[in-house]
Formats: structure tokens, C-alpha cells, sequence
């Protein structure tokens, strides 16, 4: 299992990776744009007059604090989801130790 | 798949808001009974919600040369069902919508519906069909998060076609240019989305076992 878990995980990087080494960017004027920014440009081409009637309450004010909350958002679930496969892991391993016939 | 603040017109937000709505109530009934007969799957309840966490924040690149993200909610969808997260998803968009101005509160229920709705019961429909027909495990769970997260933003894609249709081809021009924006992109991510997803539920397997039988996520007699 550890094997296949491998494999996959390296199929999932070589899938985000493989982009950045292709040619796919290059002619662009923006490489590696938001989906959602273009959607939002998309909107605004075809609705020139369009004016969003709503405004977020709180912006990030750089790039930096929102890459900041960003990378809270990620380390908070990731922190998360090795806590609870960690804690598991333990406890089976415990449930394994503690058998009269442990070892097999 | 995140619709900007102010980005969908007053009518769209609300009728999107109030579709959202009882789906959300279904949600959180749902989560109470869960956790009343399984009390001590709390944890990895949150954890499926720290699981669309983490992959909802990670923009990764795709071969259109644009950048998307996953969803992360298959993962919960097939373990506690659906409804649930309708709650677990919510959550996240308000994160990111009041945090990160990412999505926005008008356009919440839009987002709601596709990552935290339809996402999840297309990820759950698939799994549970595929199951039904005798497919693996680790194939069901991956086509589950691989198609949830499709359909998400196919319904993005839909969501702002039927707000801005294009003005020379209408509803249909506009539609196919969302989801060229979209889909395309989308593809590649919803297959790393479904990697990751079974990585997760291998390890789930081996070492949560009973708590995944307690679940009737798998056959068996809970301990």
C-alpha cells in the first residue's frame, strides 16, 4: 500500500509540475492567471458597463498577506489531517503491540 | 470556481442564496445525526473538512496555462454522505470570502451550490454507482472526486453564463466560453483531486478501519 500511495502522490506532482515545463504559457500575455480572474474579465468584456453592486467588507491589503492566508488556510488542514492520520497510525500500531501474539 | 463579490446580479445571488439554503439545513440535521450515532467519528469529520481546506487553497497550474484549484469535498462526500458537506463547504467559501475577499457573501450561495452541493452529491452519486456495478474501492473513490469536482465548476461555468449570456450567441455562446475558461482547466486538477483522494482513503483503510465500518463506509461488523 505505502507503494501505490507513493505512486500516486508522484503522479499528482508530475500532473501540477508538467505544465510549468511545457510550452503552454508562453504565448500568453498573463502565464499562470486565476481561473476565476479571467471568468471575471470574461464578464467585464462582453459587459463593459458591468459595475460589481457589492464590495468585500476587508481586502487583503498585498499580495503578501494574502499569500499569507493562503498558506494559514492550507497549514491549518494540512495540520489537521496529519494530526488525525498520525493519532491513527499510532493507535493501530498500539492495538498491534498490545496483542498476546504480537509480531505476526 | 469562486464567483467574485458583486459579480452576480441581485436576482441571481438571491435565487442561488435561497436554493442553497434547505440544503444547508439538511446538512447540519445531517451532521447532528451522524455524530449522535457515531460520536467518534467527530474527528475525522473534521478532517474531511481540513481536507477541502488545504486543497481549496492551493492554486495549481494546469496545461491552459491558467491557474484553478481543487475542491477537496469528495473526500467527505463519500465517507459521511453529501449533506454534510453542504455545512464543511460553506465553511471554507466564508473563510475565503471574508478573509481573503475570494468569492464574496453576495455571491455565497452560488458557490455553495456548486462546491458544497452539487460537487458532493455528483461525487457521492458516482461512487455509489460505481460500487453498485462492482467497481473497486480505490476506482470509486477516485472517479467520485475526480467528477465532483468537474461538475463544480461546470456549474460555475453555467451560474455565469445565465447571468452575462453572451450578447452576439446568448446563453449558449456564453456558456461555452465559461467553460473553456473552466472546465479545461479543471481537468488535470480534478485528476490530481482524485489521487489525492484515494491516497487519503488508503490510508483511512488501514489504519481507521472500524471507524470506517462504524460509517458504513465499508462492509462489516463494527467493533
Amino acid at each position: 500500500m505505502k507503494r501505490t500511495n507513493l505512486i500516486l502522490l508522484m503522479l499528482a506532482v508530475l500532473l501540477a509540475v508538467l505544465p510549468l515545463l511545457l510550452p503552454v504559457a508562453e504565448h500568453l500575455d498573463e502565464p499562470f492567471a486565476g481561473a476565476d480572474g479571467q471568468a471575471e474579465a470574461a464578464i467585464v468584456e462582453a459587459y463593459p458597463g458591468y459595475e460589481p453592486w457589492f464590495q468585500p467588507f476587508w481586502e487583503p491589503p498585498s499580495d503578501e498577506i494574502e499569500s499569507l492566508l493562503f498558506s494559514l488556510q492550507a497549514a491549518l488542514g494540512a495540520g489537521l489531517l496529519g494530526y488525525y492520520l498520525g493519532l491513527r497510525r499510532g493507535q493501530s500500531q498500539g492495538r498491534v503491540k498490545d496483542r498476546p501474539d504480537a509480531g505476526d | 470556481m469562486h464567483i467574485m463579490e458583486g459579480f452576480l446580479p441581485p436576482v441571481h445571488a438571491a435565487v442561488w442564496t435561497l436554493t442553497s439554503a434547505p440544503f444547508l439545513v439538511a446538512g447540519v440535521r445531517s451532521l447532528t445525526r451522524i455524530l449522535k450515532e457515531n460520536p467518534q467519528a467527530k474527528l475525522l469529520l473534521a478532517t474531511s473538512g481540513a481536507f477541502a481546506f488545504v486543497l481549496s487553497a492551493l492554486k495549481i497550474p494546469s496545461v491552459t496555462g491558467s491557474c484553478s484549484h481543487p475542491t477537496g469535498t469528495g473526500l467527505g462526500a463519500v465517507l459521511f454522505g453529501p449533506s454534510v458537506m453542504a455545512v464543511l463547504g460553506a465553511i471554507v467559501l466564508l473563510f475565503q470570502a471574508l478573509l481573503l475577499a475570494h468569492g464574496g457573501i453576495t455571491t455565497l450561495g452560488a458557490n455553495v451550490f456548486s462546491m458544497a452541493i452539487v460537487g458532493p452529491w455528483v461525487a457521492y452519486g458516482v461512487f455509489r454507482g460505481i460500487r453498485g456495478m462492482g467497481g473497486s474501492l480505490a476506482i470509486a473513490v477516485f472517479f467520485a472526486a475526480m467528477l465532483g469536482n468537474v461538475a463544480t465548476y461546470m456549474v460555475t461555468a453555467g451560474q455565469i453564463a445565465l447571468a452575462f449570456p453572451d450578447p452576439a450567441s446568448g446563453y449558449g455562446g456564453a456558456l461555452i466560453k465559461f467553460i473553456s475558461i473552466f472546465a479545461v482547466t479543471q481537468i488535470p486538477l480534478a485528476v490530481i483531486e482524485g489521487l489525492l483522494t484515494v491516497i487519503v482513503i488508503n490510508l483511512l483503510n488501514q489504519y481507521s478501519r472500524s471507524e470506517l465500518i462504524g460509517l458504513r463506509f465499508l462492509p462489516g461488523e463494527a467493533k
